[in-house]
């Protein structure tokens, strides 16, 4: 720690991308936080009464909020001009953390590794089948979110990447259906969404009408 | 602050200490207490067939009374689910739709002085006062298995007495058919009624076939480990019908009405697709959005093990006749 404030102190070019090195290292930590700290109240019966469904829905919800993270960066930026572009691999990537400690415990602890109810539940369950869509869709996503992938990939890579809209959207629906009845959460998280997807929709399409002949303005 | 008598020993955990402290604190004792009560119980009853229990003042409710209770031979004998979970994991949507909204919220609720008014297609319809109706009915101990149709379940040693001895009371006339019940409506005190988004149509209405109703396991409680009902639960009296689905047995009701016609019922009401007017508990019959031939028990911890669900949650030695030629497909 000595040895790296004083590299900050005496190497301001280089303490930049050190900066910027603790900071996502920090941001993983703090973000991966929560499965921890509530895997670990899981171990020791602080959970309550249904220990499996409070993990389950715990990591979901992350998965979704960190989603929704992701997809805020850009408009963040547009709207106050702070751009945290350089985060938004570790949000994303924190994403899909969380969808496939979710979806592992769905797995092991809900399911028991009962392939067949398993299976059953991915074909028969509408709301299964669209949260298996959000995370099949992450699969790539994250596998393509490193350096060498990004040159390899080049405008492929935004391309594709440009699936978590559907992944997030996805998400949302997801939520929405493992309801009972209309609850005000999952209605906020969908609006939620449904403002950032939105926003993209509306740039695009008033960048595509207005300014024709104008470069067009970045969707992402 | 809150406090937990338990015995004679009161603790006083402090607001403003961590979340996890205060909780593992306030699960301790609540653990320690209805457990060791209950079997000191249960040793008491094996010896003298019915014995009281010490009053306790659990978390958030109004003071527990002790109750006198008779064993039932329709008590299974699978342990029961631990108090704690069984007054923190709650659907009671009038209270909030979180599991533990109803623990945190419904102190709220007035239980006494409380009316049951038994009325419709009846010779004597009358207004029940819940703690006359306690003083002339026999209590039993039923430990009933309960399966929600959310996928889990507990076993829930409840105190009650058949709904047929209230029945009875009113003679039902020749042309009553099924039992309408209603919950108590009261927006002040319950922030469920009250909210932006209502996850129900309220008040809360249920009903049964009267033969179904008429049932010896179905039963109107008013206890729970031995004391009166917490709020949470369904308090001061709620009906407890095990081979349903937990929402058909209708929490602090004050209204049960005798019907010709099939009586509306709310989740059937919110959704048809899903929630049928029978809702027997049926391992082969799916709910549309997941299945329902296992069941998660509650109070086994991160790694507890799936079960299978049984036909009318096990009671169908005793109800299948109930259904004797019905499609149960049909008749979800
Ligand atoms: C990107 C992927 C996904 C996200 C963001 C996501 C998010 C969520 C959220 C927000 C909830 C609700 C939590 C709550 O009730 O508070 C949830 C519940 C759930 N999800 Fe997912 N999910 C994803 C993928 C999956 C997959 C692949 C499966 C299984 C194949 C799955 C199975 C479940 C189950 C079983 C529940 C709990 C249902 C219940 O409470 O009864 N999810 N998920």
């Amino acid at each position: 720690m000595l040895r790296m404030a004083a590299l900050i102190s005496e190497k301001p070019r280089i303490s930049a991308a050190v900066r910027f090195r603790v900071i996502r290292a920090t941001l993983y930590w703090i973000g991966l936080g929560p499965a921890v700290w509530t895997f670990f109240l899981g171990l020791t019966d602080q959970l309550g009464a249904n220990p499996m469904r409070t993990l389950e829905q715990t990591l979901g919800l992350w998965a979704l909020r960190f989603l929704i993270a992701t997809l805020a960066v850009t408009p963040f930026r547009d709207l106050t001009g702070i751009s945290l572009l350089r985060y938004r691999r570790a949000l994303g990537l924190l994403a899909f953390y969380y969808a496939l400690l979710h979806f592992t415990t769905y797995i092991v602890l809900d399911q028991g590794l009962n392939l067949s109810a398993i299976a059953a539940d991915i074909v028969k369950r509408p709301y299964i089948t669209i949260g298996m869509l959000a995370f099949a869709v992450l699969v790539p996503l994250a596998a393509t979110s490193n350096d060498t992938m990004v040159r390899r990939m080049g405008r492929a890579w935004s391309r594709l990447h440009r699936w978590v809209y559907l992944a997030a959207a996805a998400a949302a629906v997801h939520f929405l259906l493992v309801v009972k009845s209309w609850t005000m959460e999952p209605v906020v998280y969908f609006a939620i969404v449904a403002i950032l997807l939105g926003y993209r929709l509306y740039k695009r399409l008033r960048g595509s009408r207005g300014n024709r002949r104008r470069k067009p303005v970045p969707t992402r | 602050m809150e406090t937990l008598a338990t015995q004679g020993s009161v603790r006083i955990i402090w607001e403003d200490q961590s979340m996890f402290i205060r909780k593992s604190a306030a699960v301790r004792s609540s653990e320690i207490t209805p457990q060791e009560v209950f079997l000191e119980r249960r040793r008491l009853i094996m010896a003298a067939a019915a014995v009281g229990i010490s009053a306790a003042i659990p978390k958030g409710g109004a003071v527990a009374a002790a109750l006198q209770a008779v064993e039932s031979r329709y008590s299974t004998d699978e342990a029961p689910t631990a108090l704690k979970h069984i007054t923190n994991y709650n659907n009671y949507y009038e209270f909030g739709v979180g599991k533990e909204d109803p623990a945190a919220n419904a102190h709220t609720l007035t239980t006494k002085p409380w009316t049951l008014a038994v009325d419709g297609l009846a010779a004597r319809p009358t207004d029940f006062h819940v703690e006359d109706l306690l003083s002339s009915v026999a209590l039993e101990e039923r430990i009933y298995r309960l399966r929600c149709v959310e996928g889990w379940s507990m076993v829930i040693p409840w105190v009650g007495f058949p709904l047929s001895e209230v029945l009875g009371r009113v003679e039902p006339l020749g042309s009553a058919r099924y039992v309408a019940f209603e919950t108590v409506l009261r927006p002040d005190e319950m922030p469920g009624q009250r909210a932006f988004l209502p996850a129900l149509e309220w008040p809360y209405v249920e009903g049964l076939r009267l033969d179904e109703a008429m049932h010896p396991l179905t039963i109107l409680a008013v206890g729970l480990y031995g004391e009166t009902l917490p709020n949470q639960n369904g308090a001061p009296i709620r009906l407890v019908v095990p081979w349903k689905y937990g929402f058909k047995s209708i929490k602090s009701i004050v209204k049960i009405t005798l019907t010709e016609e099939q009586p509306v019922t709310s989740w059937n009401r919110q959704n048809p697709r899903e929630y049928g007017f029978y809702s027997n508990v049926n391992p082969e019959v799916d709910h549309p959005r997941w299945s329902q031939a296992t069941e998660m028990p509650i109070g086994k911890g991160l790694f507890a093990k799936r079960k299978p669900t049984l036909l009318f949650n096990g009671y169908a030695d005793e109800v299948a006749g109930l259904y004797a030629g019905m499609d149960l497909r049909k008749f979800f």
